[in-house]
């Protein structure tokens, strides 16, 4: 059973990869990354339920969190071209929202 | 009773396995990337609720089964939130659905998808 789960997750993970390296625009790689590491979280679930040692889910967990803060920080830096405080960046001249 | 129990969670394990196959096809075959913005929410929906489902029930009333459902809350927030944030950061961008680009649209920040990042 958690067999079977393993497999499909897998295949789904090699899916999303060709997604991210095929991706024409930069949101399609974030888009595949994020989901990349959903099915990372279940594949750390499923796994440890197969090999008889659930104790694996506290690592998924913490994988979750992780995944969601680096997909937010990728779309940060690509809008603002900086992570840390944004006050200090000039408003560039062709960010429409800014002016 | 067991035998019940067993039938539920593989039923559960194996509709999510096949969510989370169908959103990454999806993801891999749509056109364009609003439509594959919905194939990916799909694993990010249906497949991880049925497998954490289908874990929780073949775990029983246990610990484990308490840290799958917090590992399911978290992802039921945080899985439509990162969808919303790459959406509106590509919507911002400037990327736009094929029938939306029309000539004649008064959209302001229009820009053609060849100069999106």
């Amino acid at each position: 059973m958690f067999s079977i789960a393993t497999i499909a997750i897998l295949i789904a993970m090699l899916l999303v990869l060709v997604r991210l390296l095929k991706g024409p625009t930069l949101y399609d790689r974030v888009l595949a990354v994020n989901s990349f590491g959903t099915h990372t979280v279940l594949l750390i679930g499923v796994m440890g339920f197969l090999n008889g040692r659930p104790d694996f889910l506290d690592i998924a967990l913490l994988y979750a969190l992780i995944n969601f803060v680096g997909t937010i920080a990728i779309l940060k830096f690509f809008r603002y071209r900086a992570i840390g405080d944004i006050m200090q960046i000039p408003p560039d001249k062709n960010n429409k929202e800014q002016q | 009773m067991d035998i019940f129990i067993n039938y539920c969670c593989w039923a559960l394990i194996i509709s999510g396995s096949f969510f989370v196959i169908v959103g990454a096809f999806g993801t891999y075959r749509f056109p364009d990337f609003w439509s594959r913005l919905h194939a990916a929410s799909i694993t990010d929906s249906a497949g991880v609720i049925l497998l954490l489902l289908g874990m929780g029930v073949y775990s029983g009333l246990t610990l484990i089964t308490f840290k799958l459902l917090v590992i399911g809350l978290f992802l039921f927030i945080t899985g439509p939130t990162s969808t919303h944030a790459v959406a509106n950061a590509a919507l911002i961008s400037g990327l736009r659905p094929p029938t939306l680009q029309s000539k004649n649209s008064d959209d302001p920040d229009l820009k053609k998808p060849s100069d999106a990042v």
